[in-house]
């Protein structure tokens, strides 16, 4: 099996890959981006932690234009105060996104470099998809 | 110190693609043209405050100095993203009710040519062996892999996000563009003066969905300038100078409070409530006082959101607001009768001094065929990401 690397650190390849966000020791708000600190209180002290894989569209467009091509794009809220922004795989029409939409993670191998190595991305699907 | 601020001259160029003029030309075309209308010479301006994007980092307010003349005050060059021209505007105030000067120049101006939508993408080479790069430790290319954070995108997802709470559909999108095309073929300064179907709307390429090629501004040139003056200076201004100034009610600039993710997708929506809310307690006035509106359109689905945000429609109501015909320009609160971004244009740095020009013209009663009848109060607000809201209450004079 060839070496394989997340697409973005916070991916946590394995038998379960989930995704993890750094949590603010003092306000626990979440960040999936290294931090200098924490943007609502101020903190300085973050804890790694792994978030839901289930969550709901909060936000949605289909990009038809400026693309290789077209992909549906979402916000993801995980709860916890945890959004995410990623791909929607299996969804081309956008009127086809309602309400309370649930969706849930996935991992695809979506490039390889010159050594061999495959980058591990995630996108969301429909729950029941 | 001054106690009230007003603009006392204000000049546009028309927005377009000016290849054969740079970045100054379009700025001294405003610049004089407002001199003249305030009867003033750059000699009697205390200090320049000058807004541009693109070309920010070479000191543009002294090039503009250099080519109309050098008096020696004070010059700020402003970047504030596509709220770049409001915060211009709102040094040259600052300024004032400071006690540093009396008269205050700010300008706004920029250059895009056609330099496709705003934030486009260009492709770039892969890389060939995977290093985790920057903040995110990503390795491949993240816009179209994890979502869309191009401005199309953005303010898709934000028009899609009421849209899923308020039940907002496509149509009262596109109802915004057929408005606001429809209001810029009045107006001889617009980049665009061309009329649109709802029909032709919804059935054009789209761009990112909701969003339709005429639910997105264009990139393009322009210039707009303003000038501010004290209460002191004004009462011995020429009459007719003091008969035309307009009152600076409000300006109040705000950027992006914490909300849990609002560093995944803009919120476009807190800070500018925040705004609004601070200029109706400073000027005094309510929603239900307003004449006319220029807001920031740069996608149809960001004029919807801002309804709500300015509170000119019920919360939650922008779709009815839209349906209502309320926004358009014989309808209870005119907004964008300009043509707005998505028709008039969008130069960024011009963008906000531009909003500004169009209410003073209607307060003054000068807009020709586009004015709106009687107009004392108008707001003028603009937002730029990530994030920088500027809001303008602007009231004729008593």
């Amino acid at each position: 099996m060839p070496a394989q690397i997340p697409a973005v650190d916070y991916l946590v390849l394995g038998n379960e890959p989930h995704l993890q966000v750094w949590r603010c020791d003092d306000c626990s708000a979440a960040y999936f981006d290294r931090r200098n600190g924490c943007a609502r209180c101020f903190g300085t002290a973050f804890t790694r932690q792994p978030v839901a894989s289930e969550g709901v569209v909060r936000a949605f467009t289909r990009v038809e234009r400026g693309a290789k091509e077209p992909f549906t794009s979402v916000v993801v809220d995980l709860g916890e105060g945890v959004h995410v922004k990623a791909n929607l795989r299996g969804v081309d029409d956008p009127n086809l996104i309602t309400p309370d939409f649930k969706v849930r993670m996935f991992t695809y191998v979506v490039g390889t470099d010159d050594e061999g190595t495959e980058a591990v991305a995630f996108a969301f699907e429909p729950v029941g998809s | 110190m001054s106690n009230n601020v007003w603009v006392i001259g204000t000049s546009m160029t028309r927005f377009g693609r000016f290849g054969e003029k740079d970045l100054m030309d379009l700025a001294v075309e405003a610049t004089s043209g407002a001199l003249k209308d305030a009867d003033l010479d750059l000699g009697q301006i205390g200090l320049l405050a000058l807004g541009n994007v693109y070309e920010t980092n070479s000191h543009h307010g002294q090039r503009l100095q250099n080519q109309m003349g050098q008096t020696g005050i004070p010059v700020y060059n402003v970047v504030n993203a596509c709220a770049t021209g409001a915060t211009a505007v709102r040094v040259a105030m600052m300024s004032i009710l400071a006690g540093e000067t009396d008269l205050g120049l700010a300008v706004g101006v920029e250059q895009m040519g056609k330099m496709g939508l705003i934030g486009g993408s260009k492709r770039r080479d892969e890389k060939k062996v995977y290093t985790p790069k920057g903040r995110y430790g990503s390795v491949v290319k993240t816009e179209g892999t994890f979502g869309t954070n191009l401005m199309p995108g953005v303010f898709a997802q934000a028009g899609t996000e009421y849209a899923l709470q308020h039940g907002v559909t496509q149509t009262q999108f596109a109802k915004v563009a057929h408005k606001n095309h429809l209001h810029s073929t009045l107006n001889p300064l617009a980049q665009y003066q061309k009329e649109f179907s709802l029909e032709e709307i919804l059935a054009a390429e789209v761009i990112a969905w909701p969003n339709t090629l005429p639910m997105c501004c264009p990139t393009g040139d322009g210039a707009a300038a303003v000038i501010l003056c004290s209460d002191a200076k004004l009462a011995t201004l020429d009459p007719d100078v003091r008969r035309r100034a307009v009152k600076v009610s409000a300006s109040v600039l705000t950027s992006d409070p914490y909300v849990d993710g609002g560093q995944v997708q803009a919120d476009i929506n807190t800070l500018t409530r925040n705004a609004a809310a601070q200029a109706y307690e400073k000027a005094g006035v309510g929603p239900a006082d307003l004449d006319l509106v220029e807001l920031h359109d740069c996608f149809a689905t960001a004029e919807l959101l801002h309804y709500d945000n300015l509170g000119l429609c019920e919360p939650g109501g922008a779709g009815e607001f839209i349906d209502s015909g309320a926004p358009y320009r014989d309808g209870r609160i005119p907004v964008n009768v300009s043509g707005g971004l998505l028709s008039k244009g969008h130069p960024l740095g011009a963008t906000g001094v531009a909003n500004i020009y169009e209410i003073v013209t209607h307060l003054r009663g000068e807009a020709g065929a586009r004015q709106i009848e009687g107009a004392k109060v108008g707001l003028a607000h603009v937002i730029g990401l990530a994030s920088a809201c500027g809001v303008h209450i602007l009231e004729k004079r008593a």
